[in-house]
């Protein structure tokens, strides 16, 4: 590995998706986006919804990535993310059907804030939306 | 000796019934491989997930977290992995028998014994057992998702929490190989933070957003993958016990059909050699 390098390795419950060396990675922190670049001091975060970056040489990939924490070492970084995507994966019409749906539900919902039915609903919409905005930006 | 139509009919009978456990055994191995790859796969998940609670364990106290902290075990969970559909060897009789020995055996020394039931066949056994439930999943038919593992593992987590659940085990069959598979108790709650030797130097983080919000969030998940890993464990041994029990139905099978095959020609032969004696007697008499 050379001095700019790092290893990079995403894991869900059921696969690994990447593991090699990387240049840079950007990822949801929980408050707010992060950056890593090789040499990162020791950091534990919590992952939010949203997209990773990681670059290879010139060449950048990215997947959206659900809750989760990653672990940043000097010389390595472990996502381990409840769900996580490449763009290819995702199914941009289910994506879509399943995000108006979560809308629509949202809609019948009288109450609002804090109970549980609102907060799943919520879920929904932001895993969806995350899917879609991830798969439309990235599928070639 | 047996009519020769009657051989026939059982010789095409265990036919297809061979047919039947040949396929199924096919059907099971494919099942196997797979779910022997789902417990390669998550593995890298599980392993990261310990690490990073070691590491918070050494710098938090018992009383951090509902789920760390212990108490006198009264109330008793025990969470039992069975399969939904049977033909699987003794896959489900041993832990069933095992659970009503634990029960037997500890009645006494607890208050009580709660189960909760995964798979029909152990909910199936149970429905005419005075036992007490406190939950139950079936219908999974050797889909196992990370989902189904975080719904148990929310709902054992609240009662644990709640104190309704003093201590909970796992009960499954662990998978070893194809062929044996052991029945374990595996103890979920309270979650025991691993033992680390406290000269080994450790990475100091920096947390966002804290140590104890973060340990929130590990604590749960970390039960959840536990219980996954169960699933996992259990599916494959499940596939597992079916394949070898279908690989040995095909070939007792086999050896009946070779018997009676060989009892069919026999009847034949003998059939032949008496409708001989007939005619030759007839000739005989007839000089």
């Amino acid at each position: 590995m050379s001095e700019t390098t790092f290893r990079l390795e995403i894991v869900t419950p059921s696969r690994q998706l990447v593991s090699e060396g990387v240049e840079e990675v950007t990822a949801p922190g929980i408050q707010g986006e992060f950056g890593v670049l090789v040499g990162h001091t020791p950091y534990l975060v919590e992952l939010g919804i949203g997209e990773l970056m990681y670059r290879v040489g010139n060449e950048k990939r990215h997947l959206a990535v659900r809750r989760g924490f990653a672990e940043v070492t000097r010389d390595k970084v472990t996502i381990l993310a409840e769900e996580a995507e490449f763009p290819a994966e995702i199914d941009l019409a289910t994506a879509e059907k399943l995000l108006a749906e979560a809308e629509e539900e949202m809609k019948s919902l009288s109450v609002s804030g804090e109970s549980k039915e609102y907060l799943e609903a919520q879920a929904k919409i932001d895993r969806a939306l995350n899917q879609v905005a991830v798969a439309r930006k990235h599928k070639s | 000796m047996a009519n020769l139509k009657d051989i026939k009919t059982r010789i095409s009978s265990v036919t297809s019934t061979q047919q039947i456990t040949s396929a199924m055994k096919m059907v099971s191995a494919a099942r196997f491989r797979k779910a022997e790859e789902a417990i390669t796969n998550n593995r890298p998940y599980s392993d990261k997930m310990l690490d990073v609670l070691t590491s918070l364990a050494l710098r938090t106290k018992e009383e951090a977290h509902p789920l760390l902290e212990r108490r006198e075990p009264k109330k008793v969970g025990l969470v039992l992995f069975t399969s939904d559909r049977g033909l699987c060897g003794s896959f489900n009789g041993s832990i069933l028998r095992s659970v009503d020995r634990f029960l037997n055996e500890k009645a006494a020394s607890y208050e009580s014994i709660s189960l909760y039931i995964v798979g029909k066949k152990g909910l199936e056994y149970y429905k005419k057992r005075p036992v007490e439930k406190f939950g139950q999943m079936t219908e999974l038919f050797g889909n196992v998702t990370y989902g189904q593992a975080h719904e148990i593992g929310e709902d054992i987590s609240t009662r644990y929490a709640e104190g309704e659940l003093d201590l909970v085990y796992m009960v499954y069959n662990e998978f070893r190989s194809a062929l044996t598979q052991v029945v374990v108790y595996d103890r979920l709650l309270p979650v025991e933070p691993p033992k680390v030797d406290p000269d080994t130097v450790t990475t100091e983080y920096i947390y966002e957003p804290d140590e104890e919000h973060m340990l929130n969030w590990v604590l749960p998940r970390y039960v959840d993958v536990r219980i996954y890993r169960a699933f996992l464990e259990s599916t494959a041994s499940e596939h597992g016990a079916r394949m070898t029990a279908m690989e040995s139905a095909t070939t007792n099978a086999s050896e009946m059909i070779d018997r009676l095959t060989l009892q069919y020609n026999r009847a034949r032969q003998e059939s032949i050699t008496s409708e001989l004696m007939d005619i030759v007697n007839g000739v005989e008499s007839m000089k």
